[in-house]
């Protein structure tokens, strides 16, 4: 008994090109449509007009006369049990794309549904990290969405950096040459740059987020200089990686370091300055309560001076880092390049392990 | 109105709103500024710690402060005016320039050039 109960009429309208609904026809034991031949022949006969060959095959055999040889019939029916077979071959196959489909629309389901729980976090962390003056929590929801893409940039900065330290370190051992190695020095540089471009991006979006150094790891936020490395302190790390230098390279960046030490003095005490401007702009004498949004407008001003002073320190980075390349032979660059990738990649190795040494239990 | 600075002397720079003094150590460096401006404070303490003694203006508490922050605007084209940085009557310009020509050795000699500096 056929699978597939089908209301079967000898009309005309029986469309061969829906074989497996004829065929059921056939199929049925209970029918005696192969017991009687004549009313197939009639009703395909009607359907000669159908480009399907079978149909024809079909036809054909009833062109001749009503009858329909056993023999005939029986490679007809192989052949009907053919096409029968193939659409349930093709039926299932569908049945099977289709619980692909649904169990891959599950999977998406569950994943949005953590990445929404995955958010709900980092607002919930952005929220709390930073110090209690948000001002509204729908404000500090859009800052975390940024706040979120500034350290998966980073994160990939990092693994970039990382590669490109492995890179130059080979490159180096390999003794390539300095065309070479210049290549690598200027990517390395720029890749630096790149960092300043993103934390730009940052810095309009959160300043504050960004000075506090949260974004980087533990130990290196120990050494954070508005927002980042202290360049003359970049210098003292590289000069003992560069030996050997000429005297009048030692003479050079003696005067470079000088230099980025007086520019890091000014933007300190700028920055010491701002701090108690906006002290001050919090208490102020005799004042009464119509003149507190005047006050906290002024220091709303003010506090969009942090960001002027955080492109300028990390304009002071990238003046440092191209004055000192400028400075040094392709090998010595690129050997500078690598110490300094060496040590912060070095202050987040020791971050780690700090994080993770025993403590003292009572 | 104003259009352009003209730079009638080394040791001068003239405008119709924007003048320096005539003594001449004190107008070797000129330095445009608004007194609340805390970038401001950071580039007269780079002078300062250099040993230079900048005229500084305080766009805030001049009278003709309007018209020569529109000046700076217009030579600068861009907002904020202030701090602005002339040496030796040549305009160096805003921090961004300061803190570039003193990394790469350039502000010194420059300072040097004008009388601001000795040694």
């Amino acid at each position: 008994m056929s699978s597939t109960t089908v209301h079967v009429t000898t009309s005309g309208t029986i469309g061969l090109y829906e074989p497996h609904k004829k065929i059921s026809m056939w199929r049925d034991p209970s029918s005696s449509i192969m017991a009687s031949p004549g009313d197939a022949s009639s009703s395909l006969q009607a359907e000669a007009v159908n480009e399907n060959k079978f149909e024809y095959e079909y036809a054909s055999h009833q062109v001749i006369g009503p009858t329909i040889s056993g023999e005939d019939a029986i490679r007809l029916s192989e052949k009907m049990q053919r096409r029968l077979a193939q659409n349930r071959e093709a039926a299932r196959r569908s049945r099977l794309r289709k619980k692909v489909y649904v169990q891959q629309l599950e999977t998406s389901r569950l994943k949005l549904a953590q990445l929404e729980q995955e958010l709900q976090r980092v607002k919930q962390q952005g929220l709390c990290a930073g110090p209690s003056l948000h001002a509204n929590v729908g404000f500090a929801g859009n800052l975390s969405a940024g706040v979120a893409a500034f350290e998966m940039e980073y994160g990939l900065w990092v693994d970039e950096q990382n590669r490109r330290n492995v890179e130059l370190r080979n490159a180096l051992q390999a003794n390539v040459s300095n065309v070479e190695l210049q290549i690598l020095v200027e990517g390395g540089l720029n890749h630096y740059y790149q960092l300043f471009r993103i934390k730009a991006d940052a810095a309009r979006t959160d300043v504050f987020y960004l000075m506090s150094g949260m974004w980087r790891s533990s130990v290196e936020r120990f050494f954070l200089w508005i927002g980042g490395f202290r360049p003359s302190e970049l210098l003292n790390i590289l000069m003992p990686q560069l030996e050997p230098l000429t005297p009048q390279q030692q003479e050079n960046i003696s005067k470079l370091k000088q230099s980025a030490q007086q520019a890091e003095e000014a933007l300190s005490r700028g920055v010491d300055k701002l701090q108690q401007t906006l002290a001050q702009f919090m208490f102020t004498e005799g004042l009464g309560i119509e003149m507190y949004g005047i006050q906290m407008a002024s220091a709303l001003e003010k506090l969009n001076a942090i960001e002027g002073f955080v492109n300028q320190a990390d304009h002071l980075r990238e003046l440092t880092l191209q004055l000192v390349s400028q400075l040094l032979t392709p090998h010595q660059a690129a050997r500078g390049l690598l110490a300094l990738g060496e040590y912060f990649h070095r202050l987040r190795a020791l971050s780690s392990l700090w994080a993770a040494r025993p403590r003292d239990q009572g | 109105q104003i259009n352009s600075i003209r730079i009638q002397s080394r040791k001068e720079t003239t405008t119709d709103a924007i003048s320096a003094p005539r003594d001449d150590e004190e107008s070797a460096v000129v330095i445009f500024s608004v007194s609340s401006c805390c970038m401001c404070h950071a580039v007269k303490r780079l002078f300062c710690g250099l040993g230079v003694n900048p005229t500084v203006h305080e766009l805030d508490q001049d009278p003709r402060g309007k018209e020569m922050e529109r000046a700076l605007i217009r030579l600068l084209g861009a907002s904020p005016a202030v701090p602005v940085v002339f040496i030796g009557g040549k305009l160096v310009g805003a921090m961004d320039r300061v803190m570039a020509s003193h990394i790469n050795g350039t502000l010194v000699p420059l300072l040097k050039e004008a009388g601001a500096l000795w040694l």
